[in-house]
């Protein structure tokens, strides 16, 4: 007992005499850089994406400094790897935290990994903006007041690319989803905007995660002749399936709609096989003709790197990190508790047109595009979307604060 | 099941015959390595996936599809050849496990090779113009290029067929098979046969992988999945025997497109489920001979 007394008093003295020591440390840090964690999965099936997202990150951190920072102090990205894997991302995320003393974290390019994410920064009272696809981060449990959300959420992705697909291509429809989270919730915000529309669903199939032949499905899709084949599915299983359901001529009768069309896919894949493919963007360069701050951003990426143009889910590191930002400029400090209010209700035009954060439940209120892939007069490389309609900024697409658990 | 009817019903069957196609090449070799060498192949899946790369290669330096038909299979079956040549090789006649090791390793490696040259990313192969698109084939529209990928399966086994059946070579190989003892005896190196069925049975893994990149592009783990139902044809056919590839192989294929027809959720375990049902009746396979995996 007097043994194990004597334990604790000396780990105690050692505890205290340690945060004595690192007083000045973490005094200094505030004093310094402003530090945002990122973690992306920089390796992985989604690595083109998160490396763009890196991209543009670096171009909003150097917009602070340049502008003179927060009265001089400067931000810094700190960029890590989240291979994709929720344990990998608490890993890292409580890395930043501990070690590097991070001020805020941005980041993630998963459903689940965000919510892993999510979880260790809010234990931490450490702010979070995401800036990938969730309907569950925004809701109660796993929302708190420090968690914030940039990126779009299905409910409202798959509400907007629904209204427009069953006004415009027809009421009969067959759902071809990747059976987890993502394709569950695409389809399900399909189904509550067609709803009040008088849509006819002919079939509802499921396919597993990674599927590389779909052509067991599609005689029957055929045989059904929907007026629309909505594929809730996403990258690799996208473009397998893409050209496979094009293959069996499925494009004669049915126009085949996604709830995301990713540019980087798209690139990636060819012109051949998405021609015709209607589906929603968070961005395209080519709004720029008409939203300034668009322009504003592609000429920053354009000049930093070769001419090119930002991605979708690449322009969201540039508008997670640089929310932030924006927080801690009004905010005039880098206290998590006064960027939190600061940000809450924010209105801001960072690349896409205007947003708010709604301040129940930190969600960004944004527009959506939807595009329409091109397979004929490309005027470039880049050129790959027709922007068919915007579907504006509008807090009554969202799921209402209410439905997410919120007071 | 309402909406089926009977032009639907063939359809789907064909589109299972199609299907099958391409496992039956990757069990033709993977049989061919085992029923000749007693070699169970794990690295077949990596070879398949060697083969689409290969292709991609190939196309960049400026060859047609038509042209990578007969060369992809010759570049990796060469590949193979020195697998045999210089690893395999040195594993005959310590049991089975041995090589199945060695290959198992072998597999990963490859595919670790794979992604630091091309990247974990996978890359898009482009259905060759001439084959692009669906046709009428009376019930119903039916992608061209899968038509074209059974009658290239076809015109394999028909070669394949006749170099073993109808050649000097081919009887060397298949008495090699049969009697190793007897054969070496008859003054047969029968080291370069062995050398020479490896490189074949490799060969006809990356053109079967070759074949598959247009319809689902290639990845470096795009061999893994394949691998297992390879492995549930090889057995259901019998290990060893080509004949029970070629009729497993076209029965999985048909199996799987019918269960997906009819109870789409049960299309994954479908195929298991009918090894299970075939070990338990028929515990050699259709055509496999009895005790030789002992």
């Amino acid at each position: 007992m007097g043994k194990s007394n004597k334990a604790l008093l000396s780990r105690r003295t050692l505890l205290a005499a340690s945060s004595v020591l690192a007083m000045p440390a973490v005094l200094r840090a505030q004093d310094s850089t402003i530090k945002i964690g990122f973690p992306v999965p920089l390796t992985g099936p989604y690595g083109t994406e998160a490396q763009d997202q890196v991209r543009c990150a670096q171009l909003a951190i150097a917009e602070f400094n340049e502008a003179g920072g927060l009265g001089g102090r400067k931000a810094e990205l700190l960029v890590r790897d989240d291979k994709l894997d929720p344990g990998e991302a608490a890993t890292r995320t409580l890395e930043l935290i501990e070690k590097d003393q991070v001020n805020f974290i941005a980041g993630s390019l998963s459903a689940s990994v965000q919510l892993a994410i999510n979880n260790v920064a809010k234990q931490r009272g450490i702010l979070f903006n995401s800036i990938s696809q969730s309907d569950q981060i925004t809701a109660l449990p796993d929302w708190s007041t420090t968690t914030f959300h940039e990126a779009m959420t299905p409910h409202l992705t798959a509400g907007a690319v629904g209204r427009y697909a069953f006004s415009h291509f027809g009421k009969k429809v067959v759902f071809l989803r990747a059976d987890y989270a993502y394709g569950n919730e695409m389809v399900d915000g399909f189904k509550a905007a067609g709803a009040g529309m008088g849509i006819e669903i002919l079939a509802d199939l499921r396919h597993p995660l990674g599927t590389t032949d779909y052509s067991t499905l599609l005689p029957r899709i055929q045989a059904l002749k929907p007026d629309i084949l909505v594929m809730a599915n996403f990258g690799r299983d996208q473009q397998i399936s893409i050209k496979q359901a094009t293959d069996f001529g499925l494009k004669r009768t049915t126009k085949i709609v996604v709830p995301i069309l990713l540019y980087t896919s798209r690139v990636a894949a060819g012109a051949q096989a998405f021609e015709g493919v209607v589906g929603g963007s968070s961005y395209y360069w080519g709004i720029e003709s008409n939203t300034p701050s668009a322009k504003l951003l592609n000429d920053k990426y354009r000049k930093a790197y070769e001419n090119r143009v930002p991605s979708d889910y690449g322009a969201l590191g540039y508008a997670g990190v640089r929310s932030i930002l924006m927080g801690v400029k009004a905010a005039g400090t880098t206290e998590t508790a006064k960027v939190v209010a600061a940000m809450s209700g924010m209105k801001y035009d960072s690349y896409k047109g205007d947003q708010e954060f709604r301040a129940c439940d930190h969600q960004s209120v944004q527009s959506v595009f939807i595009v329409e892939s091109k397979s004929k007069d490309m005027a470039n490389a880049f050129d790959v979307f027709n922007v068919l309609a915007t579907d504006p900024a509008n807090a009554d697409n969202l799921r209402s604060c209410k439905d997410q658990g919120h007071v | 099941m309402e909406g089926i009817t009977l032009d639907l019903l063939i359809l789907q069957l064909f589109t299972g015959l199609a299907l099958g196609a391409i496992y039956v090449l990757l069990a033709l070799g993977m049989s061919l390595l085992f029923g000749m060498l007693t070699v169970v192949n794990f690295a077949h899946g990596a070879f398949y996936m060697l083969g689409a790369y290969a292709g991609i290669v190939l196309l960049g330096f400026g060859f047609n599809f038509w042209l990578c038909l007969l060369f992809v299979p010759l570049v990796v079956g060469s590949f193979g050849l020195l697998c045999e040549r210089f690893l395999v090789r040195r594993l005959y006649g310590r049991g089975i496990d041995y090589p199945l090791l060695l290959t198992f390793g072998l597999s990963y490696m490859m595919v670790e090779v794979v992604r630091i040259v091309f990247g974990t990313q996978g890359m898009q192969f482009d259905t060759p113009d001439m084959l692009v698109g669906a046709t009428d084939i009376g019930i119903g529209y039916f992608p061209t290029y899968r038509l074209f990928v059974i009658g290239v399966t076809f015109a394999v086994l028909g070669a394949l067929w006749l170099f073993l059946e109808r050649t000097p070579y081919g009887l060397i190989i298949r008495a090699g098979a049969r009697d190793p003892q007897i054969v070496r005896i008859l003054g047969i190196d029968v080291a370069r046969v062995w050398l020479v069925v490896f490189g074949i049975g490799t060969g006809l893994a990356a053109l079967a992988g070759l074949l598959a990149a247009p319809l689902q592009g290639a990845s470096p783990e795009m061999g893994n999945s394949i691998l297992a139902e390879a492995f549930v044809v090889t057995v259901v056919g019998g290990m060893g025997s080509l004949v029970g590839a070629v009729i497993a192989g076209l029965l999985v294929g048909v199996v799987v497109a019918m269960t997906s027809l009819l109870a789409p959720e049960m299309a994954q375990v479908s195929i298991f489920a009918l090894m299970a049902v075939v070990l338990l009746i028929r515990p050699q396979g259709f055509f496999g001979r009895a005790g030789l995996m002992s």
